[in-house]
């Protein structure tokens, strides 16, 4: 599509007689184009590409930082990784990570999309599931660090919002949730899905403007119940964007840093380390950035690694889609 | 928009169809549970909101669910003035204004000769800018932090600046580029005959088509770089410089900390975002959806 539009533009270019210098017409139209990629490039060059370079080259030392001398260490570092608690705790719980903010609010977000989008939103008009979908969606635009820094004070074990509550109704231990191994890493879950929610449920929202309801229609007639549509339609119907939500997402969890941050900085005993908050602990904390350096690494890697999983299996269910029809 | 006003004549028959077939209880238990999702979310604020006022004497006879017995201002003014709030407030203006601009424009001029000077292998382009877009910070973090320093530029808003612009302009040149990929040859071949230069035509064809795109990006980069935390937490050193969430978080080990001053200054930090959110929903809700549909 994008390349008939290309040539035509060329092909009549081409006839038209151009009263242009004998130099430009040998030159492909797009060169000219290329100064205006230039501040892009160099900016890229600076902040993104060398800065990554330079990253993968740190990681190959043992080095405290700042004046110190950097002395080589190979793939030293790498194999440190691999007998580190640590590291594997930390990429456990990304996959805690993945669960919460991805596996949950993906499935809840589509249930709940499509009752606001299919069920409430006919029954009891548009009104009422665009004020839910707002409310759903609140948490996303405050800064994850006032989410945090708030949800940090009400799950506080001692004068917690939650913890008084309880105490109140007459439970004289409550669970010191954020404080305790065993609660931790649930607690940083729940205000995860909380903080997720409402991004697919937005997408999922506006990808089913897109459904052509006679389809709901036919099937209703037929005598279709709301899960059967649910399933038959709604889910197939949308899934470039599930697509879309679960990479993102994905990403995102893999990377999240500010809510362990101000929830946990990590703690209680690693139990809720991840490993972007795992690297910036080696560099700068314990001052051992070659360390630091190499988690990061891994983390990229293992971040490009998923992001083309999830585009070839989006590739792949393109293409059965297309033959199936 | 043609598919909105597709969908409206539909929506109305399937209206009266349902009220036909169904006035069963079993839409009331749905939309019950709908609200108490929709509780469950609101809940943090609602607490938010009762203790922010309430002084701590008042917390701890009453707890955190009963209203204020008075309106006690203490939590603002200490967080206020701990914080310095006004400085903090204005550097995050600043700073996420500034990057809403140059990351705009920077995403402009590269989608320029993406989209529209269709340069050789701009697949593997964008595929670059998609990737610079997923890269985890950590991985540039230090090497970015040695080289602010060496060019005198550690501690600086510049150096937050000029990292979010092109951050930010790596998602922005995605979107950007696929819109002007579908913008009309006609208009271009049009200028071109009039012998009008192609920075000519940037500003004075393509620009102006489009502005709404732009400005949904800016809003974007604003609210981004407005909630950024690591890289701002590692570059911005002392209080003069920090942003809002930055202060925020780093009263938290304060003792003197206590639930309205928390409280207070969760609401005060949050106030600037919903604002925004609010005076931009439409135009953000859109974009949201452009974002998604490849």
């Amino acid at each position: 599509m994008a390349d008939t539009v290309l040539t035509e533009r060329r092909s009549r270019a081409d006839a038209r007689p151009r009263a242009s210098r004998g130099t430009r017409r040998r030159r492909p139209q797009w060169v000219g184009y290329l100064p205006y990629l230039l501040p892009g490039a160099v900016a890229f060059g600076v902040v993104i590409g060398y800065p990554l370079l330079t990253n993968v080259y740190f990681s190959l030392f043992k080095w405290r930082g700042g004046m110190a001398p950097l002395r080589w260490n190979g793939l030293g570092n790498y194999v440190d990784l691999l007998g580190d608690d640590k590291f594997w705790t930390s990429f456990g719980n990304s996959l805690a990570m993945i669960v919460a903010m991805v596996l949950v609010p993906t499935l809840l977000g589509l249930v709940l999309a499509a009752v606001l989008f299919d069920y409430l939103g006919r029954r009891f008009g548009e009104r009422v599931s665009s004020v839910l979908r707002a409310t759903y969606y609140l948490p996303q635009i405050l800064p994850v660090a006032v989410a945090g820094v708030l949800w940090n004070w009400i799950l506080n074990s001692q004068t917690g919002a939650l913890n008084v509550i309880l105490r109140g109704i007459g439970i004289e231990t409550p669970p010191n949730w954020l404080g305790d191994p065993s609660t931790a890493l649930p607690s940083v879950m729940l205000v995860l899905i909380w903080v997720q929610l409402g991004y697919p449920v937005v997408i999922f929202m506006a990808a089913l403007q897109r459904v052509d309801p006679e389809l709901y229609e036919a099937a209703e007639l037929d005598g279709a119940g709301w899960w059967d549509r649910f399933r038959a339609i709604t889910v197939p119907q949308i899934r470039p964007e599930t697509f879309v939500v679960t990479l993102t997402c994905t990403v995102a969890a893999l990377k999240v840093f500010g809510p362990i941050y101000v929830l946990t900085r990590g703690g209680p005993e690693s139990s809720t380390l991840v490993p972007s908050y795992y690297s910036y602990l080696n560099f700068f904390d314990k001052s051992q950035v070659g360390y630091g350096s190499a988690i990061a690494t891994v983390l990229t890697l293992v971040i490009v690694a998923v992001a083309l999983i999830i585009l070839g299996l989006q590739n792949r269910a393109e293409r059965r889609e297309r033959e199936g029809v | 928009m043609a598919v909105a006003t597709d969908l409206r004549p539909a929506q109305v028959r399937a209206t009266a169809v349902d009220s036909r077939y169904r006035r069963g209880a079993g839409r009331w238990l749905v939309l019950a549970a709908a609200v108490l999702v929709g509780l469950a979310v609101l809940a943090p604020f609602g607490i938010m909101l009762l203790n922010a006022f309430k002084s701590p004497q008042d917390y701890a006879a009453n707890g955190p669910l009963s209203l204020p017995s008075g309106l006690y201002l203490d939590g603002v003014v200490a967080f206020w003035e701990r914080t310095e709030f006004p400085v903090k407030l204005w550097n995050s203006v600043f700073i996420s204004a500034v990057v809403a601009v140059l990351g705009a424009l920077l995403s402009l001029l590269n989608a320029y000769a993406i989209g529209i000077g269709r340069v050789k292998g701009r697949l593997w382009i964008i595929a670059l800018f998609l990737l610079a877009n997923m890269l985890p910070q950590e991985a540039l973090i230090y090497p970015l932090f040695t080289m602010a320093q060496s060019v005198g530029l550690s501690n600086s808003q510049w150096s937050v600046i000029i990292i979010f612009t092109v951050i930010q302009s790596a998602f922005g040149t995605y979107l950007l580029s696929s819109v002007l990929g579908t913008f009309p040859p006609a208009l271009l071949e049009a200028a071109a005959l009039d012998g009008a230069s192609r920075w000519r035509i940037l500003w004075q064809v393509v620009f102006p088509i489009v502005r709404p795109t732009l400005s949904v990006l800016m809003i974007f980069f604003f609210i981004w770089t407005w909630n950024e935390f690591f890289i701002p937490l590692v570059m911005l050193t002392s209080n003069d410089t920090q942003t809002i969430p930055i202060a925020l978080a780093s009263l938290q080990g304060d003792r003197m900390m206590d639930a309205p001053t928390i409280n207070a200054g969760s609401l005060v930090s949050l106030v600037p975002a919903v604002l925004f959110f609010l005076i931009f929903q439409r135009t953000l809700t859109r974009g949201v959806t452009a974002g998604a549909v490849k």
